[in-house]
């Protein structure tokens, strides 16, 4: 099957090269989730075989389903994630929506302004977060972080969504408007739908650092009743004696949620990153 | 019902005019259509129209109501865009009765209205289908009857033609024109294509660079032209446009349409080599390098044999011979 643009040395070439960059980028995951069903003395002895009868071992996951409270710590994580997430994109797509509609004084400043946030990152701000988290009584609530991870979030939203809606046709959005739907409406009903699959692309990557955090978990909210798993897998860090099985088996639980989220908003992202490329 | 005044409308984006005082009355029943080149301000002057885009200064009428501050869904029109804007998640029927529901229109009376459309229309199998699964025709043909079912004063057109295939582009037309004598609406209607404006028009407005340059029916600017951006942009081919001193004559340009030419192979007021010609079948168009016009477009109706490279002679018709003064205007 030789044509003008499929050879058979250029097929295998690129398979070659792709399959070479999944194997290196999936190793560190796969080593993780592979020790994480072996004992210690296979983590140490062997750290690169699967787990053989004689390694393998599950003490890792009751060490943390048993101890600590784990099933508390993802339930955090998934608030903070899910709730923050949320507000990015409603309150990201709202202002792009109106970044990219409406003719108003100061709108490319305000734009410039919105995606500032996209190159300071929001760490140099710390001291005065905690400061202000003190002053207002949300220190070690999970209300503190959703507000933080808005914020983190909505610059890079706003800058990718504000493109996408410039996009959508103003004849639609017009139409709407004669026929009496009001700018909610609009946006809600005719706009939002037709960038979904950039909302899908803005998620992910703004899920991703949210989950993975340790951070303002660690400033804003390390009471046992508020810790995230990220900061809950610190528990097995010892200052001289660190759990390894317990830390491996923590990490490989925390990718699950996050890689079901991800499945759920994947169908979505292929056509955000290709739309546009490809009519 | 339906009338239309415009008076002195301006519009500015930042410091570009785009309409620099316009000055309009539309009757009842007419159709009207908005003609002139890309970028002349003629889809804008609609959106003023429609509210869609406020004026900066002058005033709108309809029905000698001022609307200049009525909101898009309170003045009583419709409109029909060129990328058809259909509500994509809507089916047929949610799509044209949408308007109405948002008005308070009560159901029995939506659903009736529906009907009588879709039956105008024939799009009754469509119903219930969204406008994905509908060819570009259809699509159009929703959007009319999105725009019927409103039962405006006034109906706006927006290059409506303009995503259609050219068979399409004249069964569309021939419906809108059909249309437009049913219902004996208003109806305005905007194109960059002179041959839908012929062709539909009671009256045609034509616009250049943010200005009204004449207001008649086909004919009269067919026949009569106010100036040189007229007689050029209606009739195709276009008008021939020649340098009067040229001709040894008084007027800046000498105007004659292709069709009012008439050629001979043995002798004639100008001539030429043909430089190239085609054959349409019903006309004939002959391209001549004259040696005193220049180059000079001959419409002859019916089958003519020339090759490029012969020579022939081109008389025009004294008649029908255009001349323009120094500032483009007909000299009488």
């Amino acid at each position: 099957m030789s044509t003008a643009t499929h050879s058979l040395p250029r097929t295998i070439g690129a398979h070659a090269v792709l399959l070479t960059y999944t194997a290196i980028a999936l190793f560190p995951v796969i080593l993780v989730i592979l020790n994480s069903f072996k004992s210690r003395a296979g983590i140490f002895g062997a750290p690169l075989t699967p787990p053989t009868p004689k390694t393998f071992d599950l003490i890792g996951y009751t060490t943390v389903i048993g101890q600590g409270d784990f099933i508390h710590y993802f339930q955090n994580s998934l608030v903070v994630t899910v709730a923050s997430l949320f507000f990015v994109l409603l309150f990201g797509a709202m202002a792009a929506f109106a970044l990219s509609e409406y003719r108003f004084r100061g709108n490319t400043m305000m734009g410039l302004y919105l995606a500032l946030g996209i190159m300071i990152p929001i760490r140099l701000g710390t001291v005065a977060i905690l400061q202000l988290m003190v002053a207002t009584g949300l220190v070690n609530t999970l209300t503190a972080l959703i507000l933080v991870y808005t914020a983190q979030g909505l610059p890079l939203a706003i800058f990718i969504l504000s493109e996408f809606m410039k996009q959508v046709s103003d004849d639609l959005k017009n139409a709407g408007r004669i026929d009496g739907l009001s700018e909610y409406t609009i946006f809600f009903r005719l706009v939002l739908p037709l960038v979904r699959p950039s909302m899908a692309t803005v998620a992910v990557f703004t899920m991703i650092p949210i989950w993975n955090d340790l951070w303002f978990p660690l400033i804003l909210a390390p009471s046992e009743e508020t810790k995230t798993v990220t900061l809950g897998a610190q528990l097995f860090l010892g200052q001289f004696v660190t759990n390894w099985n317990a830390i491996l088996a923590a990490l490989s639980l925390a990718i699950l949620p996050v890689l079901i989220l991800y499945v759920i908003f994947s169908r979505q992202l292929i056509r955000g990153i290709t739309s546009g490329a490809v009519k | 019902m339906g009338s239309l005044k415009i008076e002195n409308v301006k519009k500015a984006f930042g410091p570009v005019e785009v309409l620099k005082g316009i000055d309009l009355a539309v009757n009842n029943g007419e159709f009207v259509v908005f003609v002139g080149p890309s970028g002349c301000g003629k889809s804008t002057l609609l959106r003023v129209i429609a509210g869609l885009e406020d004026s900066t200064s002058g005033r709108v009428l309809i029905d000698g109501a001022d609307v200049s501050v009525t909101p898009p869904a309170k003045r009583g029109i419709a409109m029909v865009f060129q990328t058809y804007a259909l509500y994509p998640h809507l089916t047929v029927k949610n799509n044209m009765g949408l308007g109405l529901k948002q008005a308070g229109t009560p159901a029995a009376e939506i659903e009736r209205r529906i009907k009588i459309a879709s039956a105008m229309l024939s799009l009754e199998p469509y119903l219930e289908r969204r406008p994905a699964e509908l060819s570009g025709g259809q699509r159009q043909r929703v959007a009319i009857g999105r725009a019927v079912v409103r039962e405006p004063k006034l109906f706006l057109f927006d290059e409506p033609l303009s995503n259609l295939d050219a068979a399409l582009r004249v069964n569309t037309r021939l419906e809108i024109a059909q249309l437009h004598r049913r219902l004996k609406a208003t109806m305005i209607y905007v194109t960059h294509d002179q041959v839908e404006a012929m062709t539909l028009a009671d009256k045609i407005v034509v616009l250049n660079a943010g200005r009204i340059e004449q207001i008649g029916s086909p004919m009269e600017l067919y026949n009569a032209p106010a100036n040189e951006f007229v007689a050029g942009f209606i009739g195709s081919p276009k008008m021939n446009f020649i340098d009067g001193a040229k001709l040894g004559e008084t007027a800046k340009t000498i105007g004659v349409r292709p069709e009012h030419l008439t050629v001979d192979t043995k002798s004639g007021a100008w001539k030429g080599t043909v430089v190239h010609a085609e054959h349409l079948g019903a006309d004939t168009n002959l391209y001549l390098d004259c040696d005193k016009a220049g180059l000079v477009t001959v419409r002859i109706f019916g089958v003519y044999n020339a090759e490029p490279g012969a020579t022939l002679y081109a008389t025009p018709d004294a008649a029908k011979t255009y001349r323009f003064g120094a500032d483009g205007r007909v000299l009488k």
